[in-house]
């Protein structure tokens, strides 16, 4: 039977604001379930024209799939989310790609014809789940040394990044975390920000968290603006002594979801659903676990070979910050400038927060915002380490893009 | 008059037991920059099976929180105010526990005033004021919402009503002065009096939006983000709140009326709550609220202290707790699995346990009869009801087929019942042809399988006296009809042991009937009374009384049907046949009327004819008439009624002594359960005791002091 591949669009994204993970963050006492919940009822408030009896598939992330984050999240979300029952879903797992890899598993089915249109989305709520809990990691990694002992701990393996590339100091890393604290701040200030997040309403029972009862959250957490270098450089380098990765210049612990409408183009059109974005190409790729920062390198390599493009074809960029180390491996690789105006312009994880699984649909949201705004640009792309040594990479295509501007 | 904070702190000591509500208030920006909100979140602390209620501390709580939201509204730093529920529940209303405690006129006035002076606050705010129904909202809990500018309710709310009049009591802190002041007269009277009057009906989210008491519905996934966001739109001017008109001239009245007409009907002037109610629905019609609320503070106390609400309290208390805990039940533990069960009999009654059982136990029902056209019509009521319940959209076709496949008809009893753990039987009321049928069944069913009897009246322990196991037989008498009253009299034969008890209780409990135990005396409970009761009018017509009098006489009881028409749906024959059988047993007591003899003689099936020119209502039948043979003693109706109350009280005086049950409070349940008998009058003891009929003829009351009445 011929086929033909079909194109992929992202219709639209959505977050929930992000928190800080412990007792006294704003999602104590929220179930990571409602977290998906809201973000997927967000979206189809905000496209009236998807019938959600046509959405064929619900994927969503979670690293930690127990509780709350268990039970076949996609499936339950959308039972919960109020979706027809002949909606199915699933759950997925990549760590901190876990919302990529839903976008991208949906795209494919999309592609392929399997599905017209999908959600696909994210959760970790690390506050309910810590990184790490109920893992029984297979001795074996250890005994025959399959991975090196720090490849478990992501902090130690932003360390050995900073051992791979010694050009890379603690003084650039707070830099660059500095500067994502003020762009996130200025993001935040011209409204960029705002108009794709999802309000949740929270309740506090614990005085010691604050005032009690039900509060509405519609700003994220963790942001720090007015962050300083000097407030940076006394922090403790909690991974290793004298080392140079601290909660500073990497992400914090974080609980969040957000979610997406992916679909194909035609479907799109057909039914009045904005285009925001293009798909391009994707791919993942391995790397030593415990460099696992490194990962972003390889998988854009081979994202950008698929689709015949380098990399001065990329005019936006969202890199993921689990740490800053990982993006300024990343830019350093591709000889672009610590402070390269297309890299992460609303900021990124370090002053939003990273929780893990959730994190692939904030990059494509961020990116789509941007797309909008730089019709000059033609080509983006969403990138991310991942646990265990790997990488992500989603290049996108400006469907706002003309040639009248500048052809990035 | 002390401040509202006084007041609150004297209320408060007077229950030190009650479990506290708090207010905590939270601030939150609102979506599109509408500002700065404060949120009011009722909590007691509890999880949701313990509803939110206010007691005066709770009130005091609440009303420490406006102090604050006051402060705040008039410092101009916040722009609104909201209040909502914990987790699935609102507010349930005023703590019941804390009203029952009450004993003077100026208490249960404080309690009124308390409320009225802390929710009143919130509409003097200096900033709009929103309710954001999230969950059950009943009562006060309704009222504080009334309160506010702005209310919007969920669409997964279980339950939402004003249940005052249902209790005794009227709507009191703001219900009945805003409520149809805010939906009309005419909706006002359909919440406070019909559905309250209605068995406690309760509206759902749409309903709350459609009758007008809430603008907006949200769905329960994200009630409280959607009302926020609608809240921000509606501060910011982008979203509009329309109201429908209401009609302040004749159909306001028009409503009263109805509603009075409603009261009638269901508790016929005996119970003063819903005419309260209607009262100041009435004086409402003028829109000052203030008195409205005096009004309510006054009706609220007179009816605290009065006995009617004690007596509702009290059968509000027995059907939601003690109905659940038996009095007398042998451990749960000791149950047995029911996994199978045998119905002896395919006639209709037998036919209605079988549907009943298979509904609830979902487990393989069998009937068995003497010949195969009965068998085939037994299971064939079955399986129409089974396709009515599907039609009707109750059950899926998956559960109709699996319903239909359990129940089967075999005639060979050893075929039918050699696996079946619970076998009833509901063949014709003789001694001898249910010995006859148990020790049939003892043959071919497993030695630990349940016999029970659905018998109105016979002994069971004589019924298993002949059997090799007697110890294994209970009574379990249904009441007609059967998928509506509640009460289900489970019987302990002299031999009955705990293990077969214990199954019939958690078989019970399955059925979601209410259990009572009883020893096996004749006629057991409702019967019993009910027969005593009948008999002593049937005693004053037979005397010389004329019929209407009699009736009219305990209409001030306010009884769901008269005396008569009871007999009537009962069916005369039946009727006279219980009266034959107690009589047997207490011919000192028990009468068999002649007059009711003839009646059942010329094949009447009741006293009364309707017809069409008379709008329905009960005629004596001429003919009937006709065969009355009557004395010549004429009494009055209050004659009437102190004779048949006597007789009453006297007949469950003699059933305590005698251990029919374990206590009064029993025959209240079965009373209320069996036979419908009103909250109002808390089944009856509550109503003998504070009418002094028990005294009279007993010596004592039946009830502590307290348990149905202002406490001394």
């Amino acid at each position: 039977m011929p086929r033909t591949v079909r194109d992929v669009v992202f219709v639209d994204g959505v977050r929930t604001p992000f928190g800080k993970a412990g007792p006294k963050g704003i999602y104590h006492e929220t179930r990571a379930d409602d977290l998906v919940v809201k973000a997927i009822r967000e979206l189809l408030r905000r496209n009236p024209d998807l019938d959600p009896k046509k959405i064929d598939e619900v994927a969503i992330a979670a690293t930690t799939q127990i509780g709350d984050q268990g039970l076949t999240l996609g499936r339950t979300a959308g039972i919960l989310a109020g979706l027809p029952q002949s909606v199915p879903g699933y759950s997925i797992d990549r760590m901190c790609a876990g919302a990529l890899t839903a976008v991208t598993a949906v795209a494919g089915g999309v592609a392929f014809g399997a599905y017209d249109v999908a959600l696909a989305g994210g959760v970790e709520h690390m506050g309910r789940h810590p990184m790490g809990e109920g893992v029984d990691p297979n001795p074996r990694f250890v005994s025959e040394k399959l991975v090196d002992e720090s490849a478990l701990f992501m902090g130690m393996t932003a360390e050995n990044l900073h051992d791979r590339y010694p050009t890379i100091t603690k003084l650039r890393a707070d830099e660059y975390a500095v500067r994502s604290q003020e762009k996130a701040a200025k993001a935040y200030a011209d409204g960029k920000i705002q108009q794709d997040l999802v309000p949740v309403s929270v309740r506090n029972t614990n005085e010691a968290a604050g005032e009690t009862g039900w509060g509405l959250v519609t700003t994220d957490e963790p942001m720090r603006p007015g962050t300083t270098l000097e407030n940076l450089a006394g922090l403790k380098t909690p991974f290793r002594p004298h080392g140079r990765v601290t909660a500073g210049n990497a992400a914090g612990l974080n609980d969040g979801a957000t979610a997406a409408i992916i679909a194909s183009e035609d479907f799109a059109r057909e039914n009045n659903l904005p285009v925001k974005m293009r798909l391009v190409s994707y791919s993942f790729a391995g790397v030593e676990p415990e460099v696992m920062g490194y990962g972003p390198i390889p998988a854009t390599e081979k994202a950008l070979a698929q689709a015949g493009l380098t990399i001065d074809d990329i005019g936006l960029f969202e890199v993921n910050e689990a740490f800053a180390v990982q993006v300024l491996a990343f830019l350093e690789h591709y000889g672009i400038a610590d402070d390269d105006a297309r890299v992460n312009q609303y900021g990124g994880a370090i002053a939003f927060g990273h929780p893990l699984a959730s994190s692939g649909v904030r990059l494509m949201t961020q990116l789509a915002r941007q797309f909008e705004e730089q019709p000059h640009v033609r080509y983006g792309l969403t990138t991310m380490c991942v646990g265990f040594g790997m990488g992500a990479t989603v290049v996108w295509e400006n469907p706002h893009f003309t040639s009248e501007g500048d052809s990035k | 008059m002390s401040t509202t904070t006084e007041l609150l702190k004297g209320a408060a000591e007077l229950f030190p037991d009650e479990v506290v509500t708090q207010a905590h208030v939270r601030h939150l920006d609102l979506p599109f920059g509408a500002g700065r909100f404060a949120l009011v979140t009722l909590d007691n602390g509890l999880d949701h099976t313990k509803p939110t209620t206010f007691g005066p501390q709770s009130l005091a709580n609440l009303n420490a929180a406006i102090d604050q939201l006051e402060q705040e509204a008039a410092a101009g730093s916040i722009v609104g105010a909201g209040i909502t529920g914990k987790p699935f529940i609102f507010a349930v209303g005023a703590d019941l526990k804390g009203v029952e405690l009450l004993k003077k006129h100026d208490e249960a006035l404080a309690i009124g005033k308390g409320g009225h002076d802390v929710f009143k606050r919130l509409s003097a705010l200096a900033v709009p004021t929103f309710a954001y129904y999230n969950g059950a909202a009943m009562g006060g809990g309704v009222e504080v919402g009334l309160h506010c500018s702005y209310r919007t309710v969920s669409k997964a709310i279980p339950a939402f009503s004003l249940p005052e009049v249902f209790l005794g009591l009227v709507p009191g802190w703001g219900g009945c002065a805003l409520l149809p002041n805010l939906i009309g007269a005419d909706r006002a009277v359909s919440v406070i009096i019909e559905n309250s009057l209605n068995q406690n009906k309760q509206l759902r989210g749409k309903q709350v939006l459609d009758l007008g008491i809430a603008d907006a519905l949200f769905e329960g996934a994200d009630f409280l983000e959607q009302s926020l966001l609608w809240t921000a739109g509606v501060l910011k001017g982008t979203t509009e709140v329309v109201r429908a008109e209401i009609d302040r001239g004749e159909g306001w009245d028009a409503a009263v009326a109805r509603g009075r007409a409603i009261a009638d009907s269901k508790v016929h002037g005996a119970a003063p709550a819903a005419y309260r109610a209607l009262e100041i629905i009435e004086a409402a019609k003028d829109g000052d609220l203030q008195k409205g609320f005096d009004a309510e503070d006054t009706a609220l106390a007179d009816l605290i202290m009065g006995g009617e609400l004690r007596s509702g309290i009290y059968a509000f208390n027995l059907v939601q707790k003690r109905a659940k805990r038996p009095a007398g039940a042998p451990d749960k533990s000791l149950a047995r699995p029911v996994t199978k069960v045998g119905v002896v009999g395919a006639g209709l009654m037998a036919s209605q346990l079988a549907l009943l059982f298979l509904r609830r136990l979902e487990v393989p029902v069998v009937l068995t009869d003497i010949d195969q056209e009965r068998v085939d019509k037994g299971v064939g009521y079955v399986h129409a009801e089974i396709e009515k319940l599907l039609g009707k959209g109750r059950i899926n076709q998956d559960k109709a087929n699996r319903l239909t496949a359990l129940v089967t008809g075999v005639l060979d009893k050893a075929e039918g019942f050699a696996d079946a753990d619970f076998i009833i039987e509901a063949v014709f009321e003789e001694m001898s042809v249910k010995q006859k049928v148990f020790a049939e069944v003892e043959a071919v069913a497993p030695a630990h399988a349940i016999l029970a009897t659905n018998t109105s009246s016979l002994s069971v322990s004589e019924m298993a006296s002949k059997l090799q196991h007697p110890e294994r037989v209970v009574g379990f008498h249904f009441f007609n009809p059967v998928a509506i009253l509640p009460l289900l009299e489970i019987v302990r034969g002299e031999q009955t042991d705990d293990a077969s008890l214990a199954t019939a209780f958690g078989v019970a409990r399955k059925l979601k009937k209410t259990a009572v135990l009883t020893k096996d005396a004749p006629a057991f409970v409702v019967n019993r009374i009910l027969t005593r009761f009948m008999g002593e009018i049937q005693n004053v017509i037979d005397e010389g009384t004329p019929v209407a009098t009699a009736e009219k006489a305990i209409e001030p009881l306010g009884l769901p049907m008269s005396p008569l028409v009871l007999l009537e749906l009962v069916g005369p024959a039946i009727g006279l046949h219980v009266s034959e059988t107690l009589n047997r047993s207490f011919p000192e007591r028990f009468t068999v009327s002649p007059n009711l003899k003839r009646v059942v003689e010329a094949g009447k099936r009741g006293f009364y004819v309707y017809s069409a020119e008379n709008g329905f209502k009960p005629e004596l039948d001429p003919e009937v008439a006709a065969l009355l043979v009557q004395g010549d003693s004429v009494l009055t109706e209050e004659q009437v009624r102190d004779r048949v109350l006597d007789a009453v009280a006297q007949e469950i005086g003699l059933m305590l002594e005698e251990g029919v049950v374990a206590e009064a409070q029993d025959i209240d349940l079965c009373l209320i359960t069996g036979a419908g008998w009103p909250f109002h009058l808390g089944g009856v003891t509550p109503y003998l005791d504070r009418e002094g009929v028990s005294e009279r003829v007993n010596g004592k009351k039946f009830l502590a002091p307290g348990l149905a009445s202002v406490p001394v």
